[in-house]
């Protein structure tokens, strides 16, 4: 398994965010250095897709300091849409637009935003499909594509932007069980190359398999931040012992 | 019973394509730039500015709020001096026919605004937040992203806005402008043909109107909407 580095990619300082009363983060701190897979997990409600959300500016927080590759995501004079072009995110339910065929869909960015030409975005464009095993469906409409392949579709669009980071929102959750498998594959594949990621997710085989990290979260508190074997194996909290119960208990 | 006598159509014609003319002109002006000025108002809704949300508010919402032919006849009355110099026509054009075309582009911009509103409130907040982490910005998310989705929603209402838009035109009659409408019951009137007239710019209406809203229905199927 590849190794971390000790550079730093993502930091998080004392990140907290209300939604109006509702305190859905609370002073939550914890870093992720290049090369590093973090898998975040906790029951629904527990602000592990705001967080994510958060490292990318999609969601603001009301305090605390976020850096990604050494920019500060919350400073007023970041460039949002500049830092975001460089930190891939797959969501829940894809988000492919379903207005582009899947060509367009992954050369549409790279033309707007890296201002890349036709011809160079296409070609980056059918190397990733080809990675993800999708090649042969470019000119299809993502509604003809199966909810495995149009996540596989999104992880390739993400790709095609050279990110430094990954950040995943709960990438299977919305999949057939059967296929889940086929858009883990490619998450594998792309931790063992040393991507950078943070991923969100209820997964725990992926998370046993090639998680360095494992954070824990419950109403907004980071309630574990420790290496994957301790937190299979000797969880520190109760919550987090009920958790795993729970979710491995089927 | 009546006893029609049909031919008086057969002399008319020119004249009536005249009228048709005026009518065809109101409606496509009116389209056109209702649904751009529309989209700028819908975009200025979802502004970061408070000022530009409450301004295009509060347009859509008086416009919204008085009846059109009202508008049309205050646009007549009072605007035309304005008009004259803010558009920089000669002294020759007819003022009706363009203050016409201004008052029923502001009118149905109102109404395209709440249309394409609409249209974009209905596009998920995940193609927001995928178009952005992408590293779009505002307006290519909405260039690119949103607004195309948009507008294919609202295809068959920004189609049945134009029918009623298309409908609404004979209003004119209030500020005495020859539309196919006016041209039609002039035409009777002074001939003597009047109901044959009447009944057939009525017929001339329906058949547009319904074949437009054939077509809304073909487009909604294939569309799947």
């Amino acid at each position: 398994m590849n190794t971390p580095t000790e550079e730093a990619m993502i930091v998080l300082n004392n990140v907290s965010k209300w939604y109006g009363d509702f305190n859905v983060l609370r002073n939550c701190t914890t870093s992720i250095h290049k090369g590093e897979v973090v898998v975040v997990c906790g029951p629904s409600g527990s602000g592990k897709s705001t967080l994510i959300k958060t490292v990318n500016g999609l969601e603001r927080v009301e305090n605390g300091q976020i850096f990604v590759n050494g920019t500060e995501v919350t400073s007023k004079r970041t460039n949002l849409a500049e830092l975001r072009s460089r930190v891939g995110m797959v969501f829940q339910h894809f988000e492919l637009f379903p207005h582009l065929n899947i060509i367009h869909n992954l050369v549409l960015a790279q033309e707007k935003v890296l201002k890349r030409n036709r011809e160079e975005a296409r070609e980056k464009a059918l190397a990733l499909l080809s990675r993800v095993g999708l090649d042969q469906h470019t000119e299809k409409y993502p509604s003809q594509l199966s909810g495995g392949q149009q996540q596989r579709v999104a992880i390739a669009r993400a790709l095609c932007m050279d990110p430094v980071a990954m950040l995943f929102d709960e990438p299977t959750s919305a999949l057939d069980p059967e296929m889940i498998n086929e858009v883990l594959d490619v998450m594998v594949e792309l931790a063992y190359e040393g991507m950078t990621m943070m991923v969100v997710t209820h997964e725990m085989g992926f998370a046993r398999k090639v998680a360095h990290r494992v954070l824990f979260m419950e109403e907004g508190l980071i309630l574990e931040d420790t290496p994957k074997e301790q937190f299979f194996d000797s969880p520190q909290t109760q919550r987090a012992k009920e958790f795993l119960a729970s979710i491995i208990s089927h | 019973m009546f006893d029609f006598d049909w031919s008086i159509i057969d002399q008319s014609l020119p004249l009536l394509g005249q009228g048709v003319m005026v009518t065809l002109k109101i409606t496509l002006t009116s389209i056109v730039l209702g649904m751009v000025i529309g989209t700028l108002l819908a975009v200025a809704r979802i502004s970061i500015y408070a000022p530009l949300r409450w301004l295009s508010a509060a347009y859509v919402n008086c416009f919204r709020s008085v009846p059109l032919v009202m508008v049309l006849l205050w646009f007549y009355l009072i605007v035309p001096q304005f008009l004259t110099k803010f558009l920089n026509l000669s002294p020759l054009t007819d003022i009706r026919l363009v203050s016409a075309m201004v008052a029923f582009t502001a009118f149905e911009a109102a109404y395209y605004a709440e249309i394409i509103r609409a249209g974009m409130n209905s596009v998920s907040r995940g193609q927001n937040y995928a178009a952005l982490a992408l590293g779009m910005t505002k307006s290519q998310t909405l260039t690119y992203v949103i607004l195309p989705q948009a507008f294919r929603v609202m295809t068959p209402l920004l189609l049945t806005q134009g029918v009623i838009l298309f409908q609404d035109t004979a209003l004119v009659y209030i500020i005495g402008l020859a539309d196919f409408f006016r041209t039609a019951t002039n035409i009777g009137k002074t001939t003597g043909y009047e109901i044959e007239m009447v009944l057939f710019a009525g017929a001339g209406y329906f058949v547009v109107c319904f074949c437009v809203s054939l077509a809304v229905t073909v487009v909604k199927k294939r569309l799947k909407l």
